[in-house]
C-alpha cells in the first residue's frame, strides 16, 4: 500500500476515535453537571411532552433564531439543512446495498450542496459586514466556516465536475469497516476532501460544534415549567440541606 | 441634571453601531470588608485572588450545567448582539450579551479548555489578568440579569447564569458589589432590604390604617406577625413607604379586606426580594428564603402570597419550593407561593370583589411586562400567564388600557434598566441608558395610543421608573402600582370588618 492509503487509514482511525470518545465524554460531562434551579425561559411547557415539542422545533426550525434574526436564521437553516441532506446521501458510501430511501435522497442530496455552500458563505458575509459580528468573532470563527466551505466546494467538485472514482473510495471504507485495508484512490479533490473532513472530525469536540450536543442539555429550553407544583433538588444542594435548616 | 449624555427618544429603537470601551469606566461601588463578611465572603481582594478565581470557577463549572453548557454552545453568530437594552443605550460592545459571556468564556478557554490551552489566540482566550478583572466587575454589573437574550439565542443561552456566576466569583474572592451585598446583610440582621426594623415597621402600618381610614371611612386593617391568620403576606419593603409602591400595598389590603380573608406581614420577613439571586449565590438565595419558611411555621398560616415585586416573583415561583421546601404545612389547594395577582385574579373571577373601573377614566394605562415575571416564571396555569393575568387585573378596574408596541412586551419585554442590583446612584448612568428601549416605546404609547400611566408589578420596575422617567421628558408620577389602580377602583362598604379566620374565598 501508498504511503498515502496508510496515511489516511490511520488518519480515519484516529479521527473517528477522537470524535466518538470526545463526543462521548462531553456528553457524559453534561449530563452528570446538575441543575440546581429550574430556569426555563418562560413561557415554557409544563409538561414533559410539551418540552419534547419545545426542543423539536429548536432543532428542526430553530424557533429561536426564528424570533431574532432573519437573515441568520435563513443562512443558519440554509447550511444546516443542506448539511443533512447531503450527510444522508454519503451514507451511500458506507452502506451495501445502499438503503432505498437513500438512493431516493441522491438527487436531493446532491444539490442540497449548493444551499449548504450557499448558508456558509451568508454566514461569513455577515461575519465580515456587521460590526457587531465582526467584533465577536475569533479567527477560529472564521476559519471554521472557511474548513466548512472548503468541505463543501471539494465535494460539489467531485458531484458535479471531476468525479471521484466512487467505487474505489467504497472499497477504501470497507475495507477500513471490516480491517481489511484497501488502497486509497489519490484523487487530488477527494485528497482534500477527505483531509478536511478528518480535520473536522478531530475538532469537532474542542470546538463550538458542541453546540450540536449542547443544544439538548440547555436547562432554559430542556425544564418543565413546574417549580410549584415539584420539588426539584440537585445533589450537591440536598447535601446542604442536610447539613443544616 | 446629569453628568452624562442623555440619549435622546428618537422614533424607533435604533441598533447603534459598536463604540469600543465608551462604558468601561462604569463600575458600582465596591463591598466594603464588612459588608463581604456578613455574607461569609473574603473582606478585601485575596492576595492569590487569581487563583482562587480560576479554583471558584472550577467549582461553579461542576455545580451548574447551564453555565457548562453555555460555556462550550455559543457559536458567535451574532442573534443576541442586538437583544440587549445596555447594548442599545450605551453603543458599548461589551454590553451585547455574547461579548458579556466572552469576558468569563475567554478565561474558562484559557484554563478549562485544551484548544485555549494551546491555541490561545486563535479561539480569544485570555488569561486572567487585572484589567480582565476589572472588565468583569464593572460589565457584569451592567447586566440586569433580565433574560431576554436567553429568549433570542438559539441554544438558550442566558446571559443572566453567566453574569451571576461571574458575581459569584468576583465576591468569593474579596471583590463584591457594596450595593447588594449590604442589602444582604441588612436582610440577615434587620429583616429587610432597607433596615426597616420592627416597631417602625409597625408604625408604619398603622399610619396606613389611618390614612385609609381617612379616605374611606373603612377600617381596612395592615396586620404585622398576627398568628393563625389564613395568609402570609411577603412584599418587597419598598412597599412600605415608596411611592407608588404603598398605593399598592394599600391595595393589597383592600382586596384582603374585601375578600374576607385574614392576613399578616411578618416582621422576620419583611421582604419579598432575595437578592441572593442577584450575586448568583445559591447559599445566601438559601439562607434568604429561610426566613419565609421560618416566618409561616412561626404565625401558622395556611397560605404565602407574594406583593408586586419581579425578581422576588422569580425566586418564589421558580426556586421557592426548591430552597425551603417542602410546603406540606400549607394549603395545598392553593398554588404555593401565590401571587397577589393571582390571588386578585381568582377573586375578580368568582365576582368577590366590587369595583367600579370609571374611579381610573382619569388615565390610559399600558403595562410594563417585568424581565423577571415574563421570562422567569408564571401566573395561573397556563404558559404565558404571566402576561393575562396583570393585564386582566388591570382590564377589570381600568376602563383604558393599550398595550405598548409588541417587540417590546410580554417575552420580549424590555428590562426597566435597573433590575438585577443595578438600583443604586452610583450606577445611574447605566440605569438612564438601559432604560432607553423601554422609554422609546412608551414614548410611542403616549404619542399615538395617549397613554398617560404605566402600571408595573415589580419594586425594583416602580423605583427605577420613578427616577428614570423624569431624564426623558416624562413625569415620576406616570409609573403606578397594579394595585394602586384596584385599590382606585375598589368600593368598600363602611361598617364592613375583616373578621379574622374567615375563609370565604371559596
Ligand atoms: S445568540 Fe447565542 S449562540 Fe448566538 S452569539 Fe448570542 S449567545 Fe452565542
Ligand atoms: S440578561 Fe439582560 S441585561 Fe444581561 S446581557 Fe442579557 S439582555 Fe443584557
Amino acid at each position: 500500500m501508498s504511503v498515502l492509503s496508510v496515511f489516511f487509514v490511520f488518519l480515519y482511525y484516529v479521527a473517528t476515535a477522537i470524535l466518538f470518545v470526545g463526543l462521548g465524554y462531553r456528553i457524559w460531562v453534561y449530563f452528570k453537571t446538575p441543575a440546581p434551579l429550574k430556569i426555563p425561559t418562560t413561557p415554557a411547557p409544563t409538561t414533559v411532552g410539551g418540552v419534547v415539542l419545545r426542543m423539536t422545533r429548536e432543532v428542526t426550525l430553530f424557533e429561536s433564531l426564528f424570533k431574532s434574526n432573519k437573515w441568520i436564521w435563513l443562512f443558519g437553516w440554509l447550511f444546516h439543512f443542506g448539511l443533512l441532506l447531503v450527510l444522508l446521501r454519503h451514507l451511500r458510501y458506507v452502506t451495501e446495498p445502499v438503503w432505498w430511501w437513500v438512493t431516493m435522497l441522491q438527487p436531493f442530496g446532491k444539490y442540497a450542496s449548493f444551499a449548504m455552500v450557499l448558508g456558509l458563505l451568508g454566514l461569513l458575509a455577515r461575519r465580515i459586514v456587521v460590526d457587531r459580528v465582526r467584533y465577536i468573532s475569533s479567527p477560529s470563527d472564521f476559519l471554521m466556516l472557511l474548513l466548512l466551505l472548503g468541505i463543501g466546494l471539494s465535494g460539489m467538485l467531485m458531484t458535479f465536475a471531476s468525479k471521484a472514482d466512487i467505487v474505489s473510495l467504497k472499497e477504501f471504507l470497507f475495507g477500513m469497516m471490516s480491517f481489511d485495508l484497501q488502497p486509497f484512490p489519490g484523487q487530488p479533490v477527494l485528497v482534500i476532501h477527505m483531509l478536511l473532513v478528518a480535520l473536522l472530525m478531530i475538532v469537532f469536540p474542542f470546538s463550538k460544534l458542541l453546540h450540536a450536543p449542547g443544544v439538548f442539555f440547555s436547562p432554559t429550553r430542556n425544564q418543565v415549567d413546574n417549580p410549584r407544583e415539584k420539588r426539584h433538588v440537585a445533589s450537591w444542594a440536598a447535601k446542604l440541606e442536610s447539613g443544616k435548616r | 441634571m446629569a453628568d452624562f449624555d442623555v440619549p435622546k427618544i428618537k422614533e424607533d429603537i435604533i441598533v447603534p453601531k459598536i463604540h469600543p470601551g465608551i462604558m468601561e469606566q462604569s463600575g458600582p461601588f465596591v463591598a466594603k470588608p464588612e459588608h463581604q463578611k456578613d455574607l461569609g465572603y473574603p473582606e478585601k481582594l485575596l492576595d492569590n485572588w487569581q487563583e482562587a478565581a480560576i479554583e471558584k470557577m472550577g467549582e461553579l463549572l461542576k455545580k451548574y450545567r447551564s453555565l457548562k453548557v453555555f460555556m462550550d454552545s455559543c457559536v458567535k453568530c451574532g442573534a443576541c448582539t442586538d437583544k440587549c437594552h445596555y447594548y442599545l443605550g450605551t453603543s458599548d460592545p461589551k454590553n451585547m450579551p455574547v461579548a458579556r459571556q466572552d469576558l468569563f468564556r475567554k478565561v474558562y478557554r484559557r484554563y478549562f479548555t485544551l484548544a485555549g490551552k494551546y491555541f490561545p489566540k486563535l479561539v480569544g482566550a485570555v488569561d486572567l489578568t487585572e484589567d480582565v478583572l476589572d472588565d468583569w466587575y464593572n460589565y457584569y454589573h451592567q447586566c440586569s440579569e433580565c433574560r431576554r437574550c436567553s429568549v433570542y439565542c438559539p441554544y438558550g443561552i442566558d446571559t443572566a447564569e453567566v453574569t451571576m456566576a461571574a458575581r459569584e466569583v468576583m465576591a468569593s474572592v474579596g471583590k463584591g458589589q457594596k450595593y447588594s451585598n449590604e442589602i444582604i446583610g441588612k436582610v440577615y440582621k434587620i429583616g429587610n432590604n432597607l433596615g426597616l426594623p420592627e416597631p417602625a415597621l409597625i408604625d408604619t402600618l398603622e399610619g396606613l390604617e389611618e390614612e385609609v381610614f381617612e379616605d374611606t371611612e373603612v377600617e381596612v386593617k395592615y396586620p404585622v406577625d398576627k398568628k393563625g391568620v389564613e395568609v402570609l403576606l411577603i412584599t418587597p419593603s419598598a412597599d412600605f413607604f415608596a411611592e407608588p409602591h404603598v398605593d399598592g400595598l394599600i391595595g393589597y389590603g383592600k382586596v384582603f379586606h374585601q375578600a374576607g380573608i385574614s392576613w399578616t406581614l411578618s416582621s422576620k420577613a419583611s421582604e419579598a426580594a432575595n437578592f441572593g439571586l442577584f450575586i448568583g449565590s445559591y447559599e445566601n438565595m438559601r439562607r434568604i428564603a429561610l426566613r419565609i419558611r421560618e416566618a409561616a411555621i412561626e404565625l401558622g398560616v395556611k397560605r404565602i402570597i407574594f406583593g408586586e415585586c419581579g425578581h422576588a416573583w422569580r425566586v418564589a415561583y421558580s426556586f421557592l419550593n426548591t430552597l425551603a421546601g417542602p410546603w406540606d404545612f400549607l394549603d395545598q389547594r392553593y398554588p404555593i407561593p401565590q401571587h397577589i395577582i393571582e390571588f386578585t385574579y381568582d377573586l375578580i373571577q368568582k365576582d368577590k370583589l366590587k369595583l367600579d373601573p370609571s374611579e381610573n377614566d382619569h388615565m390610559t394605562l399600558t403595562f410594563h411586562d417585568s424581565c423577571n415575571v415574563a421570562r422567569g416564571s408564571r401566573m395561573g396555569d397556563k404558559p404565558g400567564g404571566q402576561f393575562e393575568l396583570p393585564r386582566a387585573v388591570i382590564k377589570a378596574v381600568c376602563n383604558n388600557y393599550v398595550d405598548m408596541r409588541p417587540d417590546t412586551i410580554g417575552e420580549g419585554t424590555y428590562c426597566c434598566g435597573g433590575g438585577g442590583g443595578l438600583l443604586t446612584d452610583d450606577l445611574m448612568e447605566v440605569r438612564v441608558k438601559g432604560a432607553l428601549p423601554r422609554m422609546t416605546a412608551l414614548g410611542q404609547a403616549v404619542e399615538e395610543m395617549g397613554v398617560t400611566h404605566m402600571a408595573a408589578i415589580c419594586a425594583i420596575c416602580k423605583s427605577q421608573f420613578s427616577k428614570v422617567l423624569p431624564y426623558y421628558g416624562f413625569t415620576m408620577d406616570q409609573i403606578v402600582s397594579v394595585h394602586q389602580l384596584v385599590s382606585n377602583a375598589i368600593l368598600l362598604e363602611p361598617g364592613q370588618k375583616n373578621e379574622p379566620g374567615s375563609n370565604s374565598d371559596d
